[in-house]
Protein backbone atom coordinates (compact mmCIF):
# COMPACT_ATOMS: atom_id res chain seq x y z
CA UNK A 1 0.00 0.00 0.00
CA UNK A 2 1.31 3.56 -1.08
CA UNK A 3 0.14 7.12 -1.35
CA UNK A 4 0.43 9.26 -3.93
CA UNK A 5 0.17 12.88 -3.99
CA UNK A 6 -0.70 14.67 -7.41
CA UNK A 7 -0.91 18.25 -7.09
CA UNK A 8 -2.33 20.03 -10.20
CA UNK A 9 -1.56 24.16 -10.20
CA UNK A 10 -3.18 26.34 -13.35
CA UNK A 11 -0.12 27.48 -15.41
CA UNK A 12 1.48 30.60 -13.94
CA UNK A 13 0.25 32.55 -16.88
CA UNK A 14 -3.23 31.24 -16.45
CA UNK A 15 -5.29 33.82 -14.63
CA UNK A 16 -6.80 32.41 -11.10
CA UNK A 17 -9.55 34.57 -10.29
CA UNK A 18 -10.32 32.27 -7.08
CA UNK A 19 -6.74 32.80 -5.78
CA UNK A 20 -7.48 36.38 -6.13
CA UNK A 21 -11.04 36.47 -4.33
CA UNK A 22 -9.41 34.73 -1.55
CA UNK A 23 -6.44 36.76 -1.41
CA UNK A 24 -8.55 39.82 -1.64
CA UNK A 25 -10.49 38.07 1.26
CA UNK A 26 -7.42 37.64 3.85
CA UNK A 27 -6.74 41.27 4.71
CA UNK A 28 -10.51 41.59 5.68
CA UNK A 29 -10.00 38.65 8.24
CA UNK A 30 -6.43 40.18 9.62
CA UNK A 31 -4.49 38.48 8.11
CA UNK A 32 -1.42 40.84 6.69
CA UNK A 33 1.47 40.40 4.28
CA UNK A 34 0.16 38.14 1.67
CA UNK A 35 1.23 39.12 -1.63
CA UNK A 36 -0.51 36.23 -3.61
CA UNK A 37 -2.75 33.25 -3.73
CA UNK A 38 -3.18 30.93 -6.10
CA UNK A 39 -5.55 28.03 -6.16
CA UNK A 40 -5.11 24.12 -7.02
CA UNK A 41 -6.03 20.53 -6.98
CA UNK A 42 -4.95 17.80 -4.82
CA UNK A 43 -5.04 14.21 -5.64
CA UNK A 44 -4.22 11.03 -2.99
CA UNK A 45 -3.95 8.24 -5.06
CA UNK A 46 -3.99 5.01 -3.08
CA UNK A 47 -2.24 2.11 -4.76
CA UNK A 48 -2.40 -1.52 -3.51
CA UNK A 49 1.65 -2.10 -4.42
CA UNK A 50 4.93 -0.37 -3.63
CA UNK A 51 5.44 2.92 -5.23
CA UNK A 52 8.02 1.67 -7.67
CA UNK A 53 8.94 3.55 -10.58
CA UNK A 54 6.03 1.60 -12.55
CA UNK A 55 3.62 2.91 -10.26
CA UNK A 56 4.72 6.28 -10.68
CA UNK A 57 4.80 6.30 -14.24
CA UNK A 58 1.12 5.08 -14.05
CA UNK A 59 0.04 7.79 -11.97
CA UNK A 60 2.05 10.38 -14.63
CA UNK A 61 -0.14 8.89 -16.96
CA UNK A 62 -3.67 9.29 -15.38
CA UNK A 63 -2.54 13.16 -14.41
CA UNK A 64 -1.52 13.82 -17.42
CA UNK A 65 -4.92 12.05 -19.19
CA UNK A 66 -7.76 13.22 -16.70
CA UNK A 67 -6.12 14.91 -13.28
CA UNK A 68 -5.22 17.63 -15.07
CA UNK A 69 -5.63 19.53 -18.29
CA UNK A 70 -2.11 20.50 -19.26
CA UNK A 71 -3.15 23.15 -22.05
CA UNK A 72 -4.03 25.11 -18.73
CA UNK A 73 -2.53 23.13 -15.89
CA UNK A 74 0.60 21.87 -14.29
CA UNK A 75 1.10 18.48 -12.16
CA UNK A 76 3.26 17.50 -9.85
CA UNK A 77 3.88 13.74 -8.58
CA UNK A 78 5.11 12.36 -5.37
CA UNK A 79 4.64 9.36 -2.71
CA UNK A 80 3.67 10.73 0.58
CA UNK A 81 6.26 9.06 3.20
CA UNK B 1 -50.37 20.58 -26.53
CA UNK B 2 -50.71 16.61 -25.28
CA UNK B 3 -47.62 14.15 -25.27
CA UNK B 4 -49.30 12.61 -28.23
CA UNK B 5 -50.05 15.55 -30.17
CA UNK B 6 -46.75 16.86 -29.99
CA UNK B 7 -45.44 13.14 -31.22
CA UNK B 8 -47.62 13.22 -34.28
CA UNK B 9 -46.77 16.34 -35.50
CA UNK B 10 -43.43 15.76 -35.27
CA UNK B 11 -43.73 12.88 -37.40
CA UNK B 12 -45.94 14.83 -39.44
CA UNK B 13 -44.25 18.17 -39.50
CA UNK B 14 -41.04 17.22 -39.65
CA UNK B 15 -39.76 13.51 -40.33
CA UNK B 16 -41.08 13.40 -43.07
CA UNK B 17 -38.34 16.61 -44.83
CA UNK B 18 -35.77 15.63 -42.90
CA UNK B 19 -32.98 13.99 -45.38
CA UNK B 20 -30.19 15.06 -42.43
CA UNK B 21 -29.91 13.18 -39.16
CA UNK B 22 -28.29 15.42 -36.48
CA UNK B 23 -27.52 13.29 -33.59
CA UNK B 24 -27.94 15.17 -29.94
CA UNK B 25 -25.56 13.38 -27.51
CA UNK B 26 -27.26 13.08 -23.83
CA UNK B 27 -24.91 12.76 -21.18
CA UNK B 28 -26.46 12.37 -17.08
CA UNK B 29 -26.59 16.16 -16.39
CA UNK B 30 -26.91 17.32 -20.20
CA UNK B 31 -29.63 20.03 -19.78
CA UNK B 32 -30.26 21.50 -23.32
CA UNK B 33 -30.21 18.28 -25.59
CA UNK B 34 -34.38 18.54 -25.87
CA UNK B 35 -33.84 22.28 -26.85
CA UNK B 36 -31.47 21.34 -29.73
CA UNK B 37 -33.19 18.04 -30.94
CA UNK B 38 -36.59 20.31 -31.41
CA UNK B 39 -33.79 23.48 -33.18
CA UNK B 40 -33.17 20.27 -35.08
CA UNK B 41 -36.79 19.35 -36.03
CA UNK B 42 -37.49 23.36 -36.71
CA UNK B 43 -34.97 23.48 -39.31
CA UNK B 44 -36.28 20.79 -41.20
CA UNK B 45 -33.56 18.03 -40.04
CA UNK B 46 -33.97 14.56 -37.78
CA UNK B 47 -32.61 14.76 -34.42
CA UNK B 48 -31.31 11.85 -34.07
CA UNK B 49 -30.90 11.25 -29.85
CA UNK B 50 -27.48 9.65 -28.76
CA UNK B 51 -26.81 8.35 -25.67
CA UNK B 52 -23.33 8.93 -24.04
CA UNK B 53 -22.64 4.97 -22.98
CA UNK B 54 -23.61 3.60 -26.13
CA UNK B 55 -20.66 3.12 -28.54
CA UNK B 56 -22.50 4.29 -31.57
CA UNK B 57 -23.54 7.29 -33.60
CA UNK B 58 -25.95 5.54 -35.45
CA UNK B 59 -24.78 6.66 -38.83
CA UNK B 60 -25.56 10.45 -38.24
CA UNK B 61 -24.55 13.43 -40.88
CA UNK B 62 -23.49 15.58 -37.95
CA UNK B 63 -23.47 15.73 -34.36
CA UNK B 64 -24.63 18.38 -31.60
CA UNK B 65 -22.97 18.53 -28.19
CA UNK B 66 -25.27 20.14 -25.98
CA UNK B 67 -24.52 22.47 -22.84
CA UNK B 68 -26.06 21.31 -19.34
CA UNK B 69 -23.73 19.96 -16.67
CA UNK B 70 -22.50 16.65 -17.91
CA UNK B 71 -21.19 14.22 -15.08
CA UNK B 72 -21.84 17.41 -12.66
CA UNK B 73 -18.78 19.25 -14.20
CA UNK B 74 -16.75 17.35 -11.18
CA UNK B 75 -13.07 17.39 -11.04
CA UNK B 76 -13.46 20.14 -14.60
CA UNK B 77 -16.16 20.93 -16.98
CA UNK B 78 -16.26 17.94 -19.54
CA UNK B 79 -13.46 16.26 -18.29
CA UNK B 80 -15.12 13.38 -17.61
CA UNK B 81 -17.34 13.29 -20.41
CA UNK B 82 -14.73 13.03 -22.85
CA UNK B 83 -14.03 9.56 -21.74
CA UNK B 84 -17.65 8.36 -22.42
CA UNK B 85 -18.34 5.23 -24.98
CA UNK B 86 -19.92 7.24 -27.36
CA UNK B 87 -17.24 9.84 -27.32
CA UNK B 88 -14.49 6.75 -28.41
CA UNK B 89 -16.68 6.55 -31.43
CA UNK B 90 -17.19 10.37 -32.04
CA UNK B 91 -13.58 11.81 -31.72
CA UNK B 92 -11.79 9.44 -34.74
CA UNK B 93 -15.33 10.20 -36.69
CA UNK B 94 -14.80 13.79 -35.99
CA UNK B 95 -11.16 14.10 -36.87
CA UNK B 96 -12.00 12.26 -40.21
CA UNK B 97 -14.43 15.53 -40.98
CA UNK B 98 -17.71 14.45 -39.06
CA UNK B 99 -19.27 17.85 -38.02
CA UNK B 100 -19.67 18.75 -34.53
CA UNK B 101 -21.22 21.46 -33.24
CA UNK B 102 -20.56 22.22 -29.18
CA UNK B 103 -22.54 24.48 -27.35
CA UNK B 104 -21.07 25.93 -24.04
CA UNK B 105 -20.64 22.43 -21.94
CA UNK B 106 -20.81 20.88 -25.33
CA UNK B 107 -17.21 23.42 -26.09
CA UNK B 108 -16.17 22.16 -22.85
CA UNK B 109 -15.81 19.00 -23.95
CA UNK B 110 -14.50 19.75 -27.59
CA UNK B 111 -12.06 21.36 -25.31
CA UNK B 112 -10.90 18.56 -23.19
CA UNK B 113 -11.16 15.66 -25.82
CA UNK B 114 -8.28 18.18 -27.95
CA UNK B 115 -10.80 18.40 -31.00
CA UNK B 116 -10.68 22.01 -30.29
CA UNK B 117 -7.48 24.14 -28.97
CA UNK B 118 -7.34 25.71 -25.62
CA UNK B 119 -9.40 25.65 -22.50
CA UNK B 120 -12.53 27.05 -20.86
CA UNK B 121 -12.33 28.13 -17.20
CA UNK B 122 -13.54 30.09 -14.57
CA UNK B 123 -15.08 33.37 -15.86
CA UNK B 124 -12.50 36.31 -14.78
CA UNK B 125 -15.48 37.72 -12.83
CA UNK B 126 -16.27 34.27 -10.88
CA UNK B 127 -19.92 35.45 -11.75
CA UNK B 128 -22.37 33.00 -13.81
CA UNK B 129 -23.54 35.31 -16.50
CA UNK B 130 -26.58 34.89 -18.22
CA UNK B 131 -27.67 37.32 -20.99
CA UNK B 132 -28.83 37.96 -24.10
CA UNK B 133 -25.29 38.64 -26.23
CA UNK B 134 -23.89 40.09 -28.90
CA UNK B 135 -21.55 38.27 -31.14
CA UNK B 136 -20.04 39.22 -33.95
CA UNK B 137 -19.77 35.96 -36.74
CA UNK B 138 -16.19 36.25 -37.97
CA UNK B 139 -15.97 32.92 -40.04
CA UNK B 140 -19.16 32.10 -42.43
CA UNK B 141 -16.95 29.08 -43.95
CA UNK B 142 -17.21 26.48 -41.15
CA UNK B 143 -19.68 23.43 -41.39
CA UNK B 144 -21.98 25.39 -38.64
CA UNK B 145 -21.92 28.99 -40.23
CA UNK B 146 -21.90 28.51 -43.93
CA UNK B 147 -25.60 30.44 -43.64
CA UNK B 148 -24.62 33.74 -42.14
CA UNK B 149 -22.86 36.46 -43.68
CA UNK B 150 -18.96 37.03 -42.44
CA UNK B 151 -19.40 40.50 -40.23
CA UNK B 152 -22.78 39.87 -39.24
CA UNK B 153 -24.01 40.58 -35.71
CA UNK B 154 -26.20 38.13 -34.46
CA UNK B 155 -27.97 37.93 -30.50
CA UNK B 156 -27.88 34.55 -28.96
CA UNK B 157 -28.31 33.84 -25.07
CA UNK B 158 -24.88 33.32 -23.17
CA UNK B 159 -25.48 31.58 -19.99
CA UNK B 160 -22.27 29.92 -17.97
CA UNK B 161 -19.71 29.91 -15.36
CA UNK B 162 -16.92 28.41 -17.06
CA UNK B 163 -16.62 30.02 -20.08
CA UNK B 164 -13.01 32.50 -20.55
CA UNK B 165 -11.61 31.22 -23.28
CA UNK B 166 -7.60 30.34 -22.34
CA UNK B 167 -4.82 29.33 -24.92
CA UNK B 168 -1.24 30.28 -25.03
CA UNK B 169 -0.31 32.86 -27.11
CA UNK B 170 1.19 30.91 -30.16
CA UNK B 171 -2.42 28.83 -30.10
CA UNK B 172 -3.90 32.19 -29.95
CA UNK B 173 -1.92 33.49 -32.98
CA UNK B 174 -2.44 30.50 -34.98
CA UNK B 175 -5.98 30.52 -34.61
CA UNK B 176 -6.53 34.35 -35.01
CA UNK B 177 -4.00 34.17 -38.23
CA UNK B 178 -5.61 30.64 -39.85
CA UNK B 179 -9.37 32.57 -39.22
CA UNK B 180 -10.22 30.06 -36.67
CA UNK B 181 -12.14 32.64 -34.42
CA UNK B 182 -15.40 32.11 -35.68
CA UNK B 183 -17.48 34.06 -32.97
CA UNK B 184 -16.22 37.19 -30.74
CA UNK B 185 -18.37 38.88 -28.11
CA UNK B 186 -19.50 42.47 -29.06
CA UNK B 187 -20.39 45.24 -26.31
CA UNK B 188 -18.63 43.24 -23.38
CA UNK B 189 -16.93 40.12 -22.68
CA UNK B 190 -18.82 38.12 -20.18
CA UNK B 191 -16.32 36.02 -18.91
CA UNK B 192 -12.72 37.81 -20.04
CA UNK B 193 -11.51 35.12 -22.60
CA UNK B 194 -8.75 36.04 -24.19
CA UNK B 195 -9.67 38.37 -27.30
CA UNK B 196 -12.85 38.56 -26.53
CA UNK B 197 -13.47 34.67 -28.24
CA UNK B 198 -16.49 33.40 -28.49
CA UNK B 199 -16.44 30.16 -30.30
CA UNK B 200 -13.28 28.72 -32.56
CA UNK B 201 -13.30 25.91 -35.32
CA UNK B 202 -10.51 22.95 -35.54
CA UNK B 203 -8.31 23.70 -38.81
CA UNK B 204 -10.71 21.98 -41.43
CA UNK B 205 -13.85 23.99 -40.08
CA UNK B 206 -15.77 20.64 -39.31
CA UNK B 207 -15.36 21.22 -35.46
CA UNK B 208 -17.08 24.39 -34.01
CA UNK B 209 -17.59 25.10 -30.15
CA UNK B 210 -19.22 28.07 -28.45
CA UNK B 211 -20.27 29.48 -25.44
CA UNK B 212 -23.81 31.20 -26.37
CA UNK B 213 -26.52 29.11 -26.95
CA UNK B 214 -27.65 28.61 -30.98
CA UNK B 215 -30.73 26.22 -29.99
CA UNK B 216 -32.04 29.03 -27.47
CA UNK B 217 -32.95 31.27 -30.12
CA UNK B 218 -34.86 29.30 -32.86
CA UNK B 219 -38.42 30.79 -32.16
CA UNK B 220 -40.49 34.06 -31.63
CA UNK B 221 -42.29 32.52 -28.80
CA UNK B 222 -39.16 31.16 -26.15
CA UNK B 223 -36.08 32.47 -28.36
CA UNK B 224 -35.27 35.56 -26.10
CA UNK B 225 -33.69 37.85 -27.80
CA UNK B 226 -35.06 36.12 -31.18
CA UNK B 227 -34.39 33.80 -33.41
CA UNK B 228 -30.84 34.62 -34.71
CA UNK B 229 -29.29 30.79 -33.79
CA UNK B 230 -31.23 28.89 -36.39
CA UNK B 231 -28.89 29.52 -38.79
CA UNK B 232 -26.66 27.12 -37.38
CA UNK B 233 -28.99 24.19 -38.32
CA UNK B 234 -30.02 25.74 -41.34
CA UNK B 235 -25.85 26.30 -42.37
CA UNK B 236 -25.23 22.13 -41.29
CA UNK B 237 -29.00 21.11 -43.32
CA UNK B 238 -27.72 22.44 -46.12
CA UNK B 239 -24.79 21.27 -46.21
CA UNK B 240 -26.05 17.65 -46.64
CA UNK B 241 -28.76 18.80 -49.62
CA UNK B 242 -25.66 20.16 -51.44
CA UNK B 243 -23.70 17.00 -50.76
Amino acid sequence: MARVIVDVMLKPEILDPQGQAIARALPRLGFAGVTEVRQGKRFEVEIDGPADEAALADVRKMAETLLANTVIEDYSVRVEQ
Amino acid sequence: MSETSARRSRVEGYESMGAARVGVVTFPGTLDDQDAARAVRHAGGEAVPLWHADRDLKGVDAVFLPGGFSYGDYLRCGAISRFAPLMEELIPSARAGLPVLGTCNGFQILCEAHLLPGALTRNENLHYVCRDQRILVENATTAWTGDYAPGQEILLPVKHGEGRYVADAATITALEDGGQIVFRYLGGNPNGSVNDIAGVSNEAGNIVGLMPHPEHAVEDLTGAPGVDGRGFFSSILKRFVNL
